[in-house]
Formats: C-alpha cells, sequence, structure tokens
C-alpha cells in the first residue's frame, strides 16, 4: 500500500515535476518538497514526492556502517 | 546515486549478519532469552521476509509482524460497509488496488464490480478528481484507506475537490495513526516487544519527534529503518545495541529520507482538513482517536456523513488475522494458512495484501 519509488527530477512546472523512475517517464506531484530541484532524488508514494532524498546522508550512513561492521572505512 | 548502490554488497551483508548474531548473543547472555523485536510496517515485513533475514535470525532475534499495514487491520464491518456503498445509485466507487480482493462477509469489491457495480481501481486519490470532473451526474466516492503516508494525500485530494468545487466528490475515510495503536499494544498484557523497528515512510511525514511518546510513555527503544538489507540489518543492529547497553532511545537509522521533523507541508495540510475519530481496527474494537476523519466544515466531502450505510455484524471465520496484526501468532500458526487461504483464495486482508504478514509468509517462508 505504501510502496514508495525512488525518482530523478527531469523537469519543474509549478505544482508537479516529470521525473525518471528506473527509465519511465511520468508526472509527479511536488506540493509536499518546496524545495526540490532538477535532478534530485525524491520518493514517490501514490504519485506525490514526500521527500527529497538526502545523498550526504546516504553517503554517510553507508559509510558509518561500514565502519561499524568493519571497524575500519574500505 | 551510486553510493545507494553499496546498499546490496554481499559482503557488507555477509558481515553485517555477523555483527548482529554477535549482539543477539550477548543480549541471550545478559538475558536468557533471544531479543523480542517488532517490525511495525508492512513494507519492512514484506523486506525482511524477501531478503531471507527473517529466516536466518530465526533461531536469535524473534521479528514480529505490526500493524503496519493499512490493509489488514481494516475491521470487518469496515469493509462490509464499504461494499455496500457501492450498491446505492450513480455511484463511482474508486479504491486503491490492494482493497480490491479484500473479503467481506460475503463478497469482495473485485466480485461487487464483475456483478456490474462501477468500482475502478487507481493509482493515486487525485485521479478520482479527474473521474468525478469526467460524471458530473454521479457521485463519486474513494475509499480512503490509509496510515499517515497516505493521510496528506488525501488531504490535498479534498484541497483539489474544494478548489475546483466539486459538488458530486466525497472521502470514505478509515485511515490509522500509528501512535495511538501502539500504544494500546503496548498496554495489552499478552504482548510482551522489547524494542520497534519504526516504518520508514509514515517517518517521513511525521518525523522521529512522532514516536517520543516511546521512550517517555513506555521506556521502549526504536529505530527508523530503511527497506534495503543493510537497512534493515542495521536497524536491528542498533535497537539490539541500545538494549545491551540498557539505553532508551530513538534513532532516526533512516536520514537520507527521513528528516526529524517530518514533512511540515504534509503535517499542515492534514490539519487543516481533518481531526482525530475513533477508529475500529481489525482484532482491537474501536480505538478512541487513533484515525483523522474530516472536520465539521468540510463535511460536504464526508462520504460517512454524506451516505448512510448501516451492516449487520460481520460473518465470524476462522481467520485469525486480528492475533497476526497484534504479532501473537505466526501465520503457520493459522489452520487455515496456505489450506483454504492462500493469495489466489484469500480468506483474509493479511494474505491479500501487498505488505500483508501472511502473504509475505506464503511467498518467502513456509517450509517445503
Ligand atoms: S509505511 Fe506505514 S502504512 Fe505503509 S506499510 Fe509501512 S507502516 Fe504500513
Ligand atoms: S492465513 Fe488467511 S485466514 Fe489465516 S490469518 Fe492469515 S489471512 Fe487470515
Amino acid at each position: 500500500m505504501c510502496l514508495a519509488v525512488p525518482a530523478k527530477v527531469i523537469s519543474i512546472e509549478e505544482e508537479k515535476a516529470l521525473v525518471d523512475v528506473m527509465g519511465a517517464r511520468m508526472y509527479a506531484g511536488i506540493i509536499f518538497v518546496p524545495g526540490v530541484k532538477i535532478n534530485d532524488y525524491i520518493l514517490l508514494h501514490a504519485g506525490q514526492a514526500m521527500t527529497i532524498v538526502d545523498e550526504k546522508f546516504a553517503k554517510e550512513s553507508i559509510e558509518e556502517w561500514r565502519i561499524l561492521i568493519n571497524g575500519t572505512a574500505e | 546515486m551510486e553510493q545507494l548502490n553499496d546498499l546490496s554488497d554481499p559482503q557488507l551483508i555477509r558481515k553485517s549478519i555477523e555483527a548482529v548474531l554477535r549482539l543477539a548473543n550477548t543480549f541471550k547472555e545478559q538475558n536468557g532469552r533471544v531479543p523480542v523485536l517488532m517490525e511495525v510496517c508492512g513494507s519492512h515485513t514484506m523486506a525482511f521476509a524477501k531478503s531471507g533475514i527473517k529466516k536466518r535470525l530465526k533461531e536469535h532475534v524473534r521479528l514480529i509482524a505490526g500493524p503496519g499495514c493499512p490493509v489488514c487491520v481494516t475491521d470487518q464491518k469496515s469493509i462490509d460497509a464499504m461494499i455496500k456503498l457501492t450498491e446505492g445509485p450513480k455511484r463511482i466507487i474508486c479504491t486503491f488496488g490492494d482493497m480490491m480482493r479484500v473479503p467481506g462477509s460475503n463478497f469482495s469489491l473485485m466480485e461487487a464490480k464483475t456483478e456490474g457495480k462501477d468500482i475502478r481501481v487507481v493509482y493515486s486519490p487525485l485521479d478520482s478528481i479527474k473521474i468525478a470532473e469526467e460524471n458530473p451526474d454521479q457521485e463519486v466516492i474513494f475509499l480512503g484507506i490509509g496510515f499517515e503516508t497516505t493521510i496528506p494525500i488525501l488531504a490535498l485530494t479534498v484541497h483539489e475537490a474544494q478548489k475546483k468545487e466539486l459538488k458530486n466528490y466525497s472521502i470514505w475515510m478509515t485511515t490509522k495513526l500509528v501512535e495511538p495503536v501502539l500504544r494500546v499494544l503496548l498496554s495489552s498484557e499478552d504482548v510482551n516487544i522489547d524494542g520497534f523497528l519504526l516504518p520508514g515512510h509514515v517517518s517521513v511525514v511525521m518525523g522521529k519527534k512522532n514516536y517520543e511518546f516511546l521512550v517517555e510513555g513506555f521506556q521502549m527503544p526504536g529505530v527508523i529503518t530503511g527497506f534495503e538489507t543493510i537497512e534493515l540489518l542495521s536497524g536491528i543492529y542498533k535497537i539490539l545495541q541500545l538494549l545491551i547497553d540498557k539505553k532508551v532511545s530513538i534513532i532516526n537509522d533512516y536520514k537520507y529520507v527521513v528528516k526529524d521533523e517530518g514533512n511540515p507541508v504534509a503535517q499542515n495540510l492534514i490539519k487543516k482538513y481533518f481531526d482525530f475519530h475513533d477508529e475500529a481496527w481489525r482484532g482491537m474494537s474501536v480505538i478512541s482517536k487513533s484515525g483523522l476523519g474530516f472536520k465539521r466544515e468540510y463535511a460536504q466531502f464526508d462520504a460517512k456523513r454524506k451516505f448512510k450505510v448501516n451492516v449487520g455484524e460481520p460473518r465470524k471465520t476462522k481467520c485469525r488475522c486480528g492475533e497476526i496484526i497484534r504479532g501473537l501468532i505466526t501465520p503457520e500458526e493459522c489452520v487455515l494458512f496456505n489450506k483454504s487461504c492462500t493469495p489466489l483464495r484469500p480468506i483474509g486482508p493479511c494474505m491479500v495484501s501487498t505488505e500483508g504478514t501472511c502473504a509475505a509468509y506464503y511467498q518467502y517462508m513456509r517450509e517445503v
């Protein structure tokens, strides 16, 4: 029910954006993510972008996890 | 997003499992039993089953599925009412696909459709607005089920209906909130949980503060978790670490998606249109203020006020979904599981829904 799919923003028009979902292009509502920019990754739920995926945090969390598990960053 | 590819690195996954097992052993030495964690979210249940983690950790960490699938927690009487709703004249009922095959006491929406009722599956509730515009002489009703993830989109839909001054559009609200049901679960004697893996998508909307009550009211730790194998393992690891250190807090382990404060635009839109309503949960009866419904000023969009639907007490079946969503039993303990109840001929919603616990066990956990 709550499946969220990641999408990349191609272009922005007022309350919607053209996005790429694994190669397929579609429109998504962006009213909930006011700061969204072209090339951002967003998570879609029922056709609406609900959050912007933060690349910096994504990188950090995987690094943090590697260190925790390995004792070192590889 | 290159770095997200790292999430499926098999070597990292193997090491992560070893790390989790190490902590699980420490917990067992400390407490003389295995830790019990509840994953609240149905998508987590599916992801755990699919990744093989549930099976791999079986003897070391008890993972129990919680009330986190909106289809599964919908009370039998509400389902009967939704099906009854289709019977009125000049009606188009719109719904998410998952609801179509959920059996009511007598039949499902799918069967009602076969009998000629106008029932349409939409991808987004906003699609039902278009249908209302195109069919001005029909009443268009959206079956608004969902948790905090979906509720902002329902609010947005009302906002659109209002802007377009639609007179023939309404939503049948049967939404559910995570906090009230967790409170009830934690207060009941038959549920024993050491910690929670908290739903990633609900948290996108509500943020980390939504779970502070777990710490304050119940001394219960929780970790907000993503859906990749590594993220699931990381979530379990972090919660076990908290338990071993005897620390009680909420960790946001899904920071690149979930902001601590949630999504304020979504929260404000919800507040504009909806307020708390009592909701009936499958197997748990009515929980006070456990869902959201229309504020009085938006009564014209409230299908429950607009259309009077009376249904009797639902027919009793042997289906044990009510116990499944409270984490009291596993699907194998239901006598119907994999016998008269399968995804092709489901008896309860837990076997229908794409996030249902019984469906997850059927697909990935059956012993052959
Ligand atoms: S995101 Fe929420 S409603 Fe969706 S499956 Fe998870 S807990 Fe359930
Ligand atoms: S196996 Fe079927 S009948 Fe049994 S609890 Fe699950 S959905 Fe209900």
